[in-house]
């Protein structure tokens, strides 16, 4: 690995280094500071958040109202649409908070993932998009390329946990 | 043949039709190389892009971008023919530049996240739906030439 490194720009041979040293986790502190700043600004809005982003992606992406057959209105803003964002968005907060170790925390949720609704784990990815335009829209200002990494990072490692007990 | 239902046309148009270009083609393109950093490979000569906010100053990031948008017009002009509105490109983008065409989705995510920034509450779910649609298609097309 090391004769590799010398060919590359010494600049991205210092962030390889750092990395190789912070690698236990895909989130680093940097991320972690910039997911709980913004969401001590948006966390006012999450139920708004999760209800936009749930209703879009029923919309954008129609292949995951098949986990809603159950559900009476499947339209945009809808009350089973507006409780579920809200739910949905509650995870979201709880991940938030063990920032630190999702796997551990978010455990319950794994399961229930895992054993229960059996989502494909490719809608995960779906709907952080969805979250992430949303955050785009409401937080236009805030949501800047910086965050945007880290919230996307933090959403991916979070649907990782997800999927931590699927098999 | 990809179907455009008339909804779907009159949405692309209009969306492209309120876009400043020259502010969303650098602002797309530099929020890719922030958020999926690795795509910073086909861009070395292009200077200081070594955190954010160098990559978001950077003169050359910004001039690329505003040719991505405007090839991006291209398409909405020739909607009906966008395999061989971008043959040449594809062929540009295999054999010269050596894009890995994963990477045309994520640059595809990011112009969305940034005009839903700058639609605001207009960007609904069915102007999302459409603008994703198109986008899918050009980068389909882009990849056709790879072989």
């Amino acid at each position: 690995m090391r004769d590799f490194l010398y060919k590359i720009p010494k600049v991205w041979a210092d962030r390889h280094s750092t990395e190789q040293a912070s690698r236990k986790m895909s989130l680093n502190a940097k991320d972690k500071e910039a997911v709980r700043a913004f969401w001590a600004k948006v966390s006012g809005k999450a139920g708004e958040i999760g209800t936009d982003a749930l209703s879009r992606m029923l919309v954008v992406y129609p292949q995951t109202k098949t986990y809603f057959s159950h559900w009476k209105d499947l339209s945009p803003g809808s009350e089973p649409v507006k409780k579920h964002g809200k739910s949905v968005m509650g995870g979201v907060a709880e991940a938030v908070a063990k920032i630190d170790d999702l796997n551990a925390g978010l455990l319950n949720l794994s399961e229930l993932h895992a054993f229960t609704l059996r989502v494909d784990p490719a809608n995960f990815k779906i709907l952080s998009h969805c979250i992430l335009v949303v955050l785009a829209i409401m937080f236009p200002q805030d949501f800047t390329p910086e965050v945007h990494v880290a919230m996307d990072k933090f959403l991916a490692a979070l649907s990782r946990a997800l999927s931590e007990k699927y098999r | 043949m990809v179907e455009w239902t008339e909804c779907e046309r009159a949405t692309i148009k209009d969306i492209f039709a309120k876009l400043d270009y020259d502010s969303v083609g650098p602002a797309a393109l530099s929020r890719c190389l922030v958020v999926y950093p690795w795509t910073q490979r086909y861009f070395s000569k292009f200077g200081n892009l070594y955190n954010a906010a160098a990559i978001m100053g950077n003169p050359n990031v910004a001039k690329h971008g505003k040719i991505i948008l405007h090839d991006l017009e291209r398409g909405v002009k020739n909607m009906d023919n966008l395999k061989e509105t971008y043959a040449d490109l594809s062929v540009l983008h295999s054999e010269k530049l050596h894009v890995d065409p994963d990477n045309f989705k994520l640059i595809s995510d990011c112009l969305t996240i940034v005009v839903a920034s700058r639609m605001g509450k207009a960007f609904t779910g069915e102007v999302q739906a459409a603008l994703q649609k198109f986008l899918a298609v050009v980068v389909s097309s882009l990849g056709r030439q790879y072989h």
